[in-house]
């Protein structure tokens, strides 16, 4: 991603917790740490791929950008201009520009209404169209999302997981927004389908520049995507990198271990494995130091004791860990 | 890797399950053929809907009856056809000599009984144990799978559990009584990279420890790669490849099986090229098919394809293809 790129998204120290409550009074007993100080940027027409295991906050981390949650504590900027403060009436022009793609197509869209109408729910809300006009509208994205426009009046039960996905991505796409969150957008889909789908975001990504905050735990298809990737662990960062960086040296040990635990289809290749010990820690009780330094295998005395902090190790490559790998 | 005896224990033929839905006939499982020897994994691999499950699940006569049944076909283990078993002698069979582990971790535990329960059921049932040594055993067991602190888990619930270790409790259960064929349904699918890393270890040390038979039903190419020594594809309900795992990835013959290898985005492939797709859907199984399956989606299919279903045929080395214009080093084969 070149660096002369205009910033569209800017999170700084994003935190979201949740309050445990107990007893009578309902105390609050604890918190859950799901998205703990997460700062990153997303450029103009670039994919952003965020990558963790289930637990780690990137969906958290997703929903609070669309302000579908409120942050704890932190700044969301967008285009320079702070919304996470924004109140609802106030969001509302912001939301045009953010639209979101949901992982589960069977229950993202409403089974009650006809395919045409999902589709121009959002511009019947930001736009003042007449129903002619909307109507073109809907059938140039069904044409633009590769479904056929004698589909528009079939309800969602009518279509495959991968045409709902395309229904959902029309229905993103309807307003011209900016900024599309994809959380887990193929991973409810069949292999064959989820290269449909994937290519399909390519496509429009180039056609309209729109950004992507790709949300996924699979590292190949976030790897054929993304421009620039982000490791979360526990609700961190624990490094942030140009895709190609990231997979020729991953510094972070957990990104290591990440990389090397995905199976790769080839049988013939013979690799080092590095298999992590343990489960992933409770984000409400979080180990001290360096979240990772349970399972991780080059950890030390430091480690338990001292947060490692995001520094950059080369040119637009982050990594929290004291004992840096490949550098 | 360990190498199978060439003994077959299982053999499957022309089995064929259906389910007799309001809407019509649903073909799921359509003639599958495949055996499998002792100390062997096999792959059963292919994209929702195409049968793998009903497979597994047919082997085991846990098919929902009504509105499924196997309607033919054949399931012989060590030469016993279990189709014609009695209720009684099959369930003699399921979780002694054959076990299953299930794709769910969460929902295939019952929530109201401690793990030391669940895993002891098997063993009244079938080894007749007392509590004294059904607990000893059940100590054993968890310390073969990995699992920390056996002696306090025992008494615990499900829900206490994380994902990785019930899915351990799974297999445990599964290995209670030693089996001589082991059915594991998508068994790090609900599970995330670095558990399934571990998961998949354990499943390699137990199977070279205890020689048991694996059939291995998953939709990830990857762990295909990984576990198995040899892999069946199906689609649609039959088989449309099968061959050595190495030769499977090296020269798959099938079209099908060529735009799976290629419309996955790769770790190991530093491209960014477009994914190859394979156009349009799994056909709908409720209507007959006739032809190939495959061809309303093939890139090679001719005016035959449509008409007449290709027959299995072996290509050498126990390379099977079901397919009229097989692929070949030199392109296109012609029939």
């Amino acid at each position: 991603m070149s660096k002369n790129k205009k910033v569209l998204l800017e999170l700084n120290n994003l935190c979201k917790h949740y309050p445990i409550r107990k007893g009578l009074l309902s105390k609050i007993a604890g918190y859950v740490y799901a998205v703990d100080g997460v700062s990153f940027s997303i450029y103009e027409g670039e994919t952003l791929g965020l990558v963790g295991e289930s637990g780690c906050g990137k969906s958290t981390v997703g929903r609070t950008i669309l302000r579908l949650l409120d942050p704890t504590a932190g700044e969301i900027l967008w285009r320079g201009e702070r919304i996470d403060e924004l109140s609802r009436a106030e969001m509302r022009p912001f939301r045009k520009e953010i639209q979101a793609v949901f992982q589960d197509p069977y229950s993202s869209l409403n089974p009650r209404m006809r395919a045409a109408d999902i589709v121009s729910e959002p511009l019947r809300n930001f736009e003042n169209l007449t129903q002619a006009e909307g109507r073109e509208r809907v059938k140039e994205l069904f044409a633009l999302v590769g479904l056929r426009p004698d589909q528009m009046l079939r309800y969602p039960h009518e279509f495959s997981g991968g045409q709902r996905q395309r229904l959902g991505i029309a229905r993103a796409l309807s307003v011209k927004p900016k900024l599309i969150m994809c959380d887990e957008p193929v991973s409810a889909l069949d292999v064959s389908v989820q290269a449909q789908v994937i290519n399909l975001l390519g496509d429009l990504q180039k056609e309209f520049g729109v950004s992507y905050l790709f949300i996924a735990h699979d590292l190949a298809v976030v790897k054929h995507i993304s421009h620039r990737i982000a490791v979360m662990y526990l609700g961190r960062v624990v490094e942030l990198a140009e895709t190609a960086e990231l997979f020729a040296c991953p510094s972070h040990p957990y990104t290591e271990a990440l990389l090397s635990a995905v199976p790769i289809p080839d049988p013939t290749r013979q690799r080092q494995q590095i298999v992590l010990g343990g489960d992933v820690p409770s984000p409400i009780n979080r180990p001290s130091g360096c979240h990772f330094h349970t399972r991780c295998i080059y950890a030390q005395e430091r480690c338990k004791r001292e947060e490692p902090t995001l520094e950059e190790v080369s040119p637009g490559h982050f990594v929290a860990c004291h004992f840096k790998l490949n550098t | 890797m360990s190498q199978s005896t060439g003994k077959s224990i299982l053999e499957v033929k022309d089995l064929r399950t259906y389910f007799y839905t309001r809407d019509g006939v649903v073909r799921s499982v359509d003639g599958v053929s495949f055996s499998i020897s002792e100390g062997e994994t096999l792959a059963i691999v292919g994209e929702s809907g195409c049968g793998k499950s009903v497979t597994s699940l047919s082997l085991l006569r846990l098919i929902p009856s009504p509105p499924g049944k196997i309607v033919s076909g054949s399931i012989l283990f060590h030469g016993k056809d279990l189709l014609s078993l009695s209720d009684e002698e099959m369930r003699d069979i399921r979780g002694d000599k054959i076990s299953m582990i299930f794709q769910e971790p969460m929902t295939s535990l019952n929530p109201v009984l401690t793990i030391g329960r669940q895993i002891s059921e098997v063993l009244e049932l079938h080894r007749h144990c007392t509590k004294d040594e059904a607990r000893t055993r059940i100590l054993e067991l968890l310390k073969l799978v990995n699992i920390s602190e056996p002696e306090r888990r025992i008494d615990e619930y499900p829900h206490q559990l994380s994902g990785g270790m019930r899915q351990r409790i799974m297999i445990a259960m599964a290995l209670a009584c030693d089996p001589e064929i082991l059915i594991a349904d998508e068994p790090t699918t609900a599970l995330d990279v670095t558990i399934q890393a571990q998961i998949l270890n354990l499943m390699r040390e137990l199977r070279d420890r205890t020689r048991a038979a694996i059939i291995l039903i998953t939709h990830d190419l990857g762990v295909v790669a990984e576990m198995a020594q040899r892999v069946v594809v199906m689609y649609a309900g039959r088989k449309v490849e099968e061959a050595s795992v190495f030769d499977l990835f090296a020269k798959p013959m099938h079209p099908y099986t060529l735009g799976l290898l290629n419309s996955m985005p790769r770790l190991d492939d530093a491209s960014t090229k477009r994914l190859v797709e394979i156009p349009g859907m799994v056909p709908s199984m409720k209507t007959e098919i006739i032809g190939c399956a495959f061809a309303p989606r093939c890139s090679v299919a001719s005016e035959k394809c449509t008409q007449e279903s290709p027959v299995l045929k072996n290509h050498g080395n126990g390379h099977w293809v079901s397919c009229w214009h097989p692929i070949s080093a030199a392109g296109v084969m012609h029939e």
